[in-house]
């Protein structure tokens, strides 16, 4: 048997075969289609949307870069400003009532129930409809002239004339931060319930034993333990109220006298319906600060407690 | 997003209003021999694809694939519709300028060339052909068309907003017909109200009914966003003389315009619920059509809008011209369809199946048996006549369009009206957004 014998001598190892071998190398290939959807479909989108906010370009033509002069007729535009005030009632007043809601409902669904599977399905519902059929469901339930709920409260007597859901100021605030409710809440409830799950029956039992109230169970042992889970549920659910397009376009346009008009509707109608692409731009640009301030909070504020590890807190 | 949407085009042989003056075989004819003789040979292999707004009227929508299916048999040219909710079209039309790519012509409202006047093919050579022929454009129509020195789009048809009102209400209101002048509007609504049968203009972003009644009030009382150089001049006593008007007007209407958009004054007056507003002639169309309504098309007709202080009529009337993009491969064909549209064969029995929702802008068709047939479009008739364009004095471009897109004045009123803001306040607002728009 004769071995073929490498006749190189043993020194030899190319720069080549070096590189083969690097696992530097190999994971950049194999990371390389990640990096490209998420390159193409969201850095290079936000990269250009960052940079049309800072030129003049209408829908029909390029612009010249013009600085800052976008951000400062924002400044000073009371719409704008509205549309800031609008999008963080929204979005605070939406995503506390829905995080109350959804805990609560997904404590009543964390206990032994009849039916669960189903009822957890059912619950799921408001969020799977796809929002546009939803929004329209609301925008008649809340037509002025042809309610359903105007039409009951008054064949009982309650009322005597048609609620203007939709046209008075107030009123739309209320109802679209109650149809953004509606579809929320059973994404919140649950994401809660699939952490409350994870939380060991035993604690709960040594806790009755030492005497421990439901508040109590709750307080010190559940809330702890779901704190990591609510950061990244309430994360998402604000992202994705504060972004909300469907909703407010669907229902409302943005009025009435644009009290309903959330940035990210405001920005579709200066860039696309007035065709000022840099200015839609901008005040889309305009949300990062908040976002990244949104998820801010809740990754450190909710996250500094270490005790899943057993570890003091810090 | 996919603004393309496929539908299947043939739709023929389906019911078509009385009195087309060609049809089937004859139609193919005289549309083969026009192909022969028209001064615009499609290119080989062209194909044109068309982007329109969804019919108000069924049967205008019929007699147009009719037109359209004739000028596909006539010059071997197939052309493929896609209909937009009008709202929509204008976005998708300005995404496509942007991107280079789309259909090859829109069939849109009047702002909508000049948001990118330089993707516009030039069509002077269309325009003048049919102006020669048909008696010359209404002078509105001219302006719209124009950018500069060249035509930019063809206009098309208008549509014409009118005063829609029920006549008994309004007879036990003590009014026989709506008054002409803006102070005896003001009256009738009033005592619409107080009779407990009010009605309602759109105050929402409601981009036919709202700024046709907001730009009416506020030339009327001799308001304007800008001067003929185009200086913005919204802040005047007029505008605020229009604004106390229109106020006044907001307490008389039904509760809830703030929210309306262009559907919903027709829906709330189809339901009773309300018994004068303003509107195309799309319900009393909708009110014959339906046996339960057919009370309302009895019971209801059209005016001209009254004359303010000023003295003369101010109205505003949506115009929908075709316009071609630069970027098509088939320019040739693309004015060979325009002038399809329009020549007299195809142009009457359309405007006659619209029943009155379409107005013309080529004078030759005043003639037009429809406007006599049914003494409640008369009014509709004089649309293209009576409009003012949209930029009231200034000039029709890219800013007027800007502006109405935005609902710069449409808003100043609602802020007003609904109390967000006092005169100076929602003046201010358009006032700075004008400045900025007409810079």
């Amino acid at each position: 048997m004769a071995i073929a014998l490498d006749s190189r001598p043993m020194r030899d190892v190319t720069a080549w075969n070096q590189l083969k071998t690097n696992r530097n190398w190999l994971a950049i290939w194999f990371m390389l289609p990640a990096a490209a959807f998420l390159i193409l479909f969201l850095a290079y989108p936000l990269g250009l949307g960052v940079w049309l906010s800072f030129t003049d370009a209408r829908l029909g033509r390029d612009g010249i870069f013009v600085g800052f002069e976008n951000y400062e007729y924002l400044w000073e535009d009371s719409i704008f400003w509205l549309s800031v005030f609008n999008t963080l009632l929204y979005t605070s007043v939406a995503s506390i009532i829905k995080f109350a809601v959804g805990l609560y409902l997904a404590l009543l669904l964390n206990e032994r129930l009849p039916f669960k599977a189903i009822i957890r399905a059912v619950v799921l519902i408001p969020f799977i409809v796809p929002t546009v059929l939803s929004a329209i469901a609301f925008w008649w339930l809340f037509d002025p002239q042809f309610s359903i709920i105007s039409w009951s409260l008054k064949k009982m007597g309650l009322i005597t004339a048609n609620i203007d859901f939709l046209g008075d100021v107030w009123n739309a605030r209320w109802s679209v931060i109650f149809a953004n409710i509606w579809r929320g809440v059973p994404f919140v409830a649950i994401t809660l319930l699939a952490g409350l799950q994870t939380v060991s029956p035993s604690l709960y039992e040594a806790a009755t034993i030492d005497g421990a109230t439901t508040w109590q169970r709750f307080r010190y042992i559940t809330y702890p333990l779901l704190t990591p889970i609510i950061a990244v549920v309430m994360t998402f659910s604000v992202l994705f109220t504060f972004t909300d397009f469907q909703l407010i376009w669907v229902m409302t346009r943005g009025g009435p006298v644009n009290a309903t008009h959330l940035m990210a509707t405001f920005s579709y109608q200066r860039a696309i319906m007035s065709g000022y692409l840099g200015e839609g731009a901008a005040i889309s640009t305009a949300m990062i600060p908040f976002l990244l301030g949104a998820i801010l909070v809740s990754w450190f504020g909710l996250q500094r407690r270490k005790w899943q590890q057993g570890e003091s807190n810090d | 997003m996919s603004y393309l949407t496929r539908r299947a085009l043939v739709k023929g042989g389906t019911a078509v209003a009385a009195a087309s003056v060609l049809t089937g075989p004859a139609l193919l004819e005289w549309a083969k021999a026009w192909a022969q003789n028209a001064p615009w040979k499609p290119e080989k292999g062209a194909k044109l694809s068309m982007l329109r707004w969804k019919y108000f009227v069924q049967a205008e929508d019929d007699a147009f694939v009719k037109l359209i299916e004739a000028f596909s048999k006539a010059t071997g040219v197939p052309v493929e519709i896609s209909r937009e909710s009008y709202e929509d079209v204008q976005p998708k039309a300005s995404v496509a300028a942007n991107t280079g790519t789309g259909p090859d012509l829109f069939w849109g409202l009047y702002s909508l060339p000049h948001l990118f006047p330089q993707k516009c093919m030039d069509v002077s050579d269309v325009t003048d052909y049919l102006g020669k022929k048909y008696g010359g454009w209404v002078e509105s129509a001219v302006q719209y068309g124009k950018s500069g020195n060249k035509w930019i789009c063809v206009p098309i048809c208008y549509s014409g907003n009118m005063v829609n009102y029920r006549l008994e209400a309004s007879k036990k209101a003590g009014f026989s017909k709506i008054p002409d002048k803006t102070d005896g509007f003001l009256e009738y609504a009033k005592a619409m109200k107080k009779n407990n049968t009010p009605g309602g203009f759109a105050l929402g972003h409601a981009s036919g009914d709202g700024n046709g009644w907001v730009h009416w009030c506020l030339w009327s009382h001799g308001g304007n966003t800008v001067d003929k150089t185009d200086k913005v001049i919204i802040n005047s006593p007029e505008t605020a003389k229009a604004l106390e008007y229109a106020k006044a007007l907001y307490a008389e209407m039904i509760p809830g315009v703030a929210s309306w958009n262009d559907a919903s004054n027709n829906k709330a007056f189809l339901a009773g619920e309300i018994n004068w507003t303003d509107n195309g002639i799309s319900i009393y169309v909708a009110a014959q059509k339906d046996p339960t309504k057919k009370n309302i098309a009895e019971d209801m007709d059209h005016s001209f809008w009254p004359t303010g202080p000023i003295g003369k009529p101010t109205e505003l009337h949506l115009m929908y011209p075709v316009l071609g993009m630069t970027y098509t491969k088939y320019p040739q064909a693309c004015k060979a369809l325009m002038a399809f549209m329009l020549e007299a064969d195809n142009f009457n029995p359309w405007i006659e199946s619209a029943q009155g929702y379409l107005t013309h802008c080529l004078n030759a068709y005043d003639k037009n048996p429809v406007w006599t047939a049914d003494p409640k479009r008369a009014p509709f008739r004089e649309a293209a006549k009576r409009s003012l364009t949209a930029g009231g004095l200034g000039s029709v471009g890219e800013k007027a369009a800007t502006a109405i897109a935005d609902f710069v004045v449409l808003d100043m009123f609602a802020n007003y009206c609904t109390g967000r803001e006092d005169v100076k306040g929602s003046i201010a607002i358009a006032d700075r957004q004008l400045k900025r728009i007409y810079r």
